[in-house]
């Protein structure tokens, strides 16, 4: 398998505990836990953002010595926020996903693979927070990035989007790509992940695959409910 | 902005030096004519420092104005609204008049701290990614401080000619400035500009969120900082020479991206040239006074300036943003 991204001694302070990771291509890998666990932070650190501590190595080069074009071959991140920053059409938010100019014809690729060709030449404060982060997703993915980190990329979808994301998503770890994911919907983290990461009070609580590390007692124990019939009830 | 356009704008501006120098007319043939040396000493020493502060003080507020616009996402955000000219006036007249260090290097220095300190008191007041109203409100008390501060340093200076002296300047002047004084203004603008176009392209990622330019290898922390000092050196150095000139850098930079396409970075050049282009035709303009009367640049440029900004707030009020 090729490793993506190698992560030794990843933390931020108050917020995640000192850990250890590696991720490989073709594996989708979700990031569970309660509101506040820490996935933000995980995310935020596998980044290399400002405040976090630790090395992330991405073929052998650690992430914060490379330069804006080298270090987007290895990663693209998409932040958790919805928020217009400025008025830019979809298409120009997206080509500055890239530093410098995007290859011609990947934009349109990228959104029509996102069934959005319609909001291309829209401006971003025009459209609804659904299709915001169908645009934000789209600016991810036209880096065609080693490793994807998407901190909750299917919050505010209804649920044909969120199973069109995933599809995409999944797609894109085919062509070997690592994603990296964080997601409140348990059912869809069981079913469309390879590896499931279970965060609890920013520290890494389980990590394997989504049957071992989403068990009933687990769940149960962190997250409060347990499944009754077809639908979630607190414990 | 497109390359043809952009050298277009360049053809302009040099066309406007070309005309600062020659404007009015009327006198300059004359002279050639009756005393040579004098001519040329009128356009060497006072007509050509005269474009040329036109030409680097524009081209210094449209540049700072597009980046603190970048920086704050905030299309209102200019040196002049942010109180940034107002802070580098304060400085200059407390340097000059109460510390007693006249001499344009100790004016310079004076304004850039004046600049440099009332944009640290926005950023710490307003926050780094600043609301319009919250914006505004921060930079209208600075602008009330800086005001206040400059009328009491110039009526506390032991001259008593202190406010005579400094109306002028206070207005914002270009005329009978030294070819010295136009070095203190155009070293500091011109460094300021060329860092400012540096950083186009991670004002332009900035537009994906902090965390989405700092993960892409930008960093937007150390960046914020250079820019606000860029910022107040060289609108500082500008203001400490031609005093506070209002709304140029609010006007250029919107007029530069409705030029290149929206983006917040990539217009910090056109705003340049833009913000150059207004104030040689504001300083040719102002010469069309009625004779014997003087008409200050920076009551020009407030004139057509500030409708153009109230439209802003307008827009911004009645849809999302313009």
């Amino acid at each position: 398998m090729t490793v993506r991204l190698t992560a030794h001694a990843l933390q931020i302070a108050n917020r995640l505990k000192p850990c250890d990771l590696t991720f490989e291509a073709g594996i989708v890998t979700m990031l569970v836990g309660p509101n506040g666990a820490g996935k933000t932070s995980l995310l935020h650190a596998l980044a290399a953002l400002p405040g976090s501590g630790g090395t992330v190595i991405a073929d052998g080069d650690d992430i914060r010595t490379l330069s804006p074009v080298q270090r987007i071959r290895h990663l693209a991140f998409l932040g958790a926020s919805r928020d217009v920053r400025w008025p830019l059409s979809a298409r120009d938010f997206i080509a500055l996903g890239v530093p410098g100019h995007p290859k011609p014809g990947l934009i349109d690729q990228v959104l029509q693979s996102l069934e959005a060709e319609v909001l291309a030449d829209r401006h971003l404060n025009q459209l609804s927070t659904g299709e915001r982060s169908r645009v934000m997703i789209a600016r991810a993915l036209v880096s065609q990035s080693a490793a994807l980190l998407l901190d909750e990329p299917i919050a505010n979808l209804d649920p044909k989007w969120q199973l069109a994301i995933l599809a995409r998503l999944r797609a894109e770890a085919d062509n070997g790509a690592a994603v990296i994911l964080s997601i409140h919907d348990l059912d869809l983290a069981r079913h469309h992940g390879d590896r499931v990461i279970l965060i609890d009070k920013g520290q890494i609580i389980a990590d394997g695959a989504p049957s071992e590390t989403l068990s009933e007692p687990m769940i149960a124990k962190i997250f409060g409910v347990t499944r009754h019939a077809d639908r979630w009830i607190r414990v | 902005m497109s390359k043809s356009l952009f050298i277009g704008f360049c053809l302009l501006v040099l066309i406007l030096v070309a005309a600062s120098i020659i404007v009015p007319l009327q006198s300059l043939p004359a002279l050639i004519e009756s005393d040579p040396d004098l001519a040329w000493t009128v356009i060497s020493e006072l007509r050509l420092p005269r474009a040329l502060l036109a030409l680097v003080y524009g081209a210094v507020l449209g540049a700072s104005g597009a980046a603190i616009q970048a920086l704050f996402a905030n299309p209102l955000a200019s040196p002049d609204i942010t109180g940034a000219t107002g802070g580098a006036a304060l400085g200059a007249v407390v340097m000059a008049y109460l510390i007693g260090f006249a001499s344009p290097f100790g004016i310079a220095i004076g304004g850039m701290a004046g600049a440099g300190i009332a944009l640290g008191l926005l950023l710490m007041l307003a926050g780094p990614r600043a609301e319009t109203a919250t914006l505004l409100l921060a930079g209208i008390a600075i602008s009330a401080i800086t005001g206040a501060g400059t009328a009491l340093a110039l009526a506390l200076a032991p001259s008593p000619f202190a406010f005579y002296d400094a109306y002028d300047w206070l207005m914002g002047s270009l005329v009978d400035r030294s070819l010295a004084q136009l070095a203190f203004a155009a070293i500091p603008a011109l460094a300021a500009i060329l860092y400012l176009a540096k950083c186009a392209p991670a004002l332009d990622r900035l537009a994906l969120g902090e965390d989405v330019a700092e993960s892409m290898g930008y960093k937007i922390g150390p960046m914020r900082r250079n820019i606000i000092a860029a910022t107040a050196i060289g609108v500082g150095a500008s203001v400490s020479v031609c005093g506070a000139i209002g709304f140029i850098g609010l006007v250029g930079p919107v007029l530069a991206r409705r030029l290149s396409g929206g983006h917040p970075g990539r217009a910090i050049l056109p705003a340049a040239l833009i913000g150059a282009i207004l104030l040689l035709s504001a300083d040719i303009a102002v010469r069309f006074a009625p004779p014997d009367r003087s008409l200050p640049i920076g009551v020009l440029t407030a004139i057509l300036g500030a409708p153009f900004f109230l439209s802003l707030v307008a827009r911004m009020r009645w849809s999302a943003r313009p």
